[in-house]
């Protein structure tokens, strides 16, 4: 800046409009692609084209299977099975009310008023998975007891008379009942509620809520206008991740119920590996599927998330 | 605007915030006329959106109280409080559309009917398009007048600005100074802004208070602020500012005479604001479009009277409408000096000896004992 009055630099030739680069990559995201498509046409398409085949063959072990288009095994199995598709949905939507119920306040406290014990915390949420599903399960077979502290304390509290009486447990047993196979459904499922709901609850900006107080909105008006919508997509990949493997479950009606509170996956489950009828256990996982598909289907669309999950 | 009513005038009497050992804010006493529109002007850190938040019952204090009106609100929750505030990132409800948004505040009243009230209030921001759109739909230009307008709508007594138009750009955001200003006029209610910019302080705001490391430095119109400036950071905070040290040698009537290197500089006593016993040191400022250049052969024309000061061109800077220079001189390197560039001397370039010459009207005064370089940009916030 040696002088005010320098002139201005002569302009620069027009340089010539640079060429578009190539394209490069665009197979990429077929190439990223390609291992899960395999996996899941391997180990997902292909089992699932033979077991609908399955499901509509007739004949005997000592026979062999036919494919006879024998579609009657799917109505045979829905008559005769439908108490325990019906008794699915409901532990299934029991374990999954009571999971939202019980991991909401837990997954808010976790995103909102943990702290510094935040990380604390979710190591606690996860810790079970460091055990066995099912070791996990024949534990609650002990505390379940029928002389174990829980049934003794709920009995002298007269819990038991009144879940009796709706049901729910039968005389002075917990296990062995609907209570048993739900806490049971409840307590394995509970991480998959948890998880979700707090990862969408932990996005949800603070300002949010100090915007809401700002307008004149009570702490519980800002939970029901502002936090809890805000939330929906956990909700509702808790409560998915929760209901699916909960109704097709088996192994808690197994190990905490009695045949009075058989589940459809234990059916499936006796159907493959003790009765050996391999087409009505086929039909079965079809129908289970089916109705599933259907219900999150009407679920997701009633609660207007389909672009959030 | 109404100076009788006083039922929207902020007190804050003794409000403090400690964190632990770390006093974010100390203790204050300020009040806000209704109707005025306020900044709190400062560096980030400076305790201005704590103050803020305590008003607003974000935070609460350690010490003091609040008053609106004459209501004692300092331990009112925030959805107590005829107070809204617009955040400094919107806070808008993703989930709501623009309409939602608006009408927020006025549902949480119990308001039945708000359909005829948001619809004037989004034409009143200019946004009665973007009703039934989402906020992230909307440029953060739109977003903001959203905020603005969800917090007018409940007519607050005070309406609290946090930072508002910090996200915006530069063109943008003078647009959005004059509409704020625009809104507060029609309105009439009483604004308090946060800002760390000091243009926007001084064009949108009646009064401005400079914070500085959790204390007020200095309050008043931002002419005065400018003009007079009372403690160095206000003086280097809010535009530039050249300040010389100087000793005091005589006092002259209403005037206070300084020595500086080897010239004497004349300073009006009531625009010095720290004690001027002879003797004693004292930093003397002027702004930089106060000076006049002079080239050094003609020295012989400057009119008796003015504060003068040898030196010599390092660098001029054409921006213009003004020429910067950075003058080197014996009491005191690189004094910036604006001109107007009215009729230009050719022979103001770097390397020229020339005289910089000043109306003593236009001195101030500041206590030597304060760090010359308080407030300088980019400096970040010195130690309380």
């Amino acid at each position: 800046m040696s002088t005010l009055t320098e002139a201005p630099p002569p302009l620069a030739p027009a340089e010539p409009a640079p060429k578009p680069p190539r394209r490069r990559g665009r197979l990429t995201p077929y190439w990223l692609l390609l291992p899960g498509i395999l996996w899941l046409v391997v180990f997902f398409a292909l089992p699932l084209v033979y077991q609908a085949s399955t499901s509509v063959q007739t004949g005997s072990l000592e026979q062999g299977y036919k494919v006879t288009w024998h579609f009657a095994t799917y109505w045979d199995a829905l008559t005769e099975y439908w108490p325990q598709f019906l008794r699915s949905v409901l532990y299934a939507a029991a374990a999954t009310v009571l999971c939202l119920l019980l991991g909401y306040p837990l997954a808010y406290l976790i995103a909102f008023r943990a702290g510094r014990w935040r990380n604390l915390i979710m190591i606690l949420v996860i810790a079970p998975f460091f055990t066995s599903f099912l070791i996990r399960t024949l534990a609650w077979k002990t505390i379940l007891a029928d002389n174990g502290p829980v049934v003794h304390a709920l009995n002298s509290l007269h819990v038991l008379d009144l879940t009796s009486a709706l049901g729910w447990t039968a005389g002075d047993r917990v296990l062995a009942t609907p209570l048993a196979v739900v806490c049971g459904l409840t307590y394995n499922f509970l991480p998959f509620m948890i998880l979700p709901l707090y990862t969408s609850l932990e996005r949800i900006d603070g300002r949010l809520h100090e915007a809401a107080g700002d307008l004149y909105a009570r702490p519980w008006t800002t939970f029901r206008k502002v936090t809890f919508p805000l939330s929906m997509p956990g909700v509702v990949s808790g409560t998915l991740l929760t209901f699916i493997p909960a109704a097709g479950d088996y192994v808690n009606a197994e190990l905490l119920g009695s045949t009075d509170t058989r589940m459809i996956g234990n059916v499936i489950q006796t159907q493959f590996l003790r009765i050996l009828d391999y087409p009505t256990a086929a039909a079965l996982s079809f129908i289970l599927m089916a109705a599933i598909l259907a219900m999150v289907t009407i679920y997701i669309r009633r609660s207007g998330t389909e672009d959030l999950v | 605007m109404t100076t009788t009513d006083h039922s929207g005038d902020v007190r804050l009497t003794g409000i403090g915030k400690t964190y632990g050992s770390f006093t974010a804010v100390h203790p204050l006493d300020l009040t806000v006329p209704q109707g005025s529109f306020f900044a709190l002007l400062g560096a980030s850190g400076c305790g201005k959106t704590t103050t803020l938040r305590m008003i607003a019952g974000l935070e609460e204090p350690s010490c003091g109280t609040v008053h609106l009106g004459d209501q004692d609100v300092t331990h009112l929750p925030p959805y107590k409080r005829p107070v809204n505030t617009v955040f400094q990132s919107y806070a808008l409800f993703p989930h709501l559309d623009i309409f939602e948004n608006v009408a927020f505040g006025l549902r949480r009243r119990g308001v039945k009917s708000v359909k005829k009230q948001v619809e004037e209030m989004l034409e009143l921001v200019q946004l009665g398009e973007q009703a039934r759109k989402k906020p992230h739909q909307l440029s953060g230009g739109q977003q903001q007048r959203v905020a603005v307008a969800r917090a007018l709508i409940n007519h607050p007594k005070v309406l609290l600005l946090d930072e508002p138009l910090g996200a915006l750009d530069l063109k943008l955001r003078r647009q959005m100074q004059l509409e704020l200003k625009r809104i507060q006029t029609e309105v009439g209610i009483t604004f308090i802004h946060v800002t760390h910019d000091q243009e926007e302080a001084m064009t949108m705001a009646d009064t401005v208070a400079v914070m500085n490391a959790g204390r007020v430095e200095q309050l008043g119109a931002p002419t005065d602020l400018y003009e007079n400036p009372q403690t160095t950071f206000v003086a280097n905070f809010l535009g530039t500012s050249n300040l010389i040290e100087a000793e005091v040698d005589t006092r002259n009537g209403d005037d206070v005479v300084l020595k500086a290197g080897g010239g004497k500089l004349v300073l009006p006593a009531a625009r010095c604001s720290a004690p001027a016993a002879a003797g004693g040191k004292v930093l003397v400022g002027v702004r930089p479009e106060k000076i006049a250049l002079t080239h050094a052969d003609d020295a012989g024309a400057i009119p008796e009277g003015r504060n003068r000061l040898t030196g010599r061109i390092a660098d001029a800077s054409f921006i213009g409408v003004s020429t910067q220079y950075v003058i080197d001189s014996p009491v005191c390197d690189e004094l910036a000096v604006y001109v107007q560039n009215v009729e230009r001397d050719g022979r103001l370039v770097p390397g020229a000896d020339v005289v910089l010459h000043w109306n003593p009207a236009h001195t101030f005064g500041l206590d030597a004992a304060q760090d010359i370089d308080a407030g300088v940009e980019t400096v970040e916030e010195e130690a309380a």
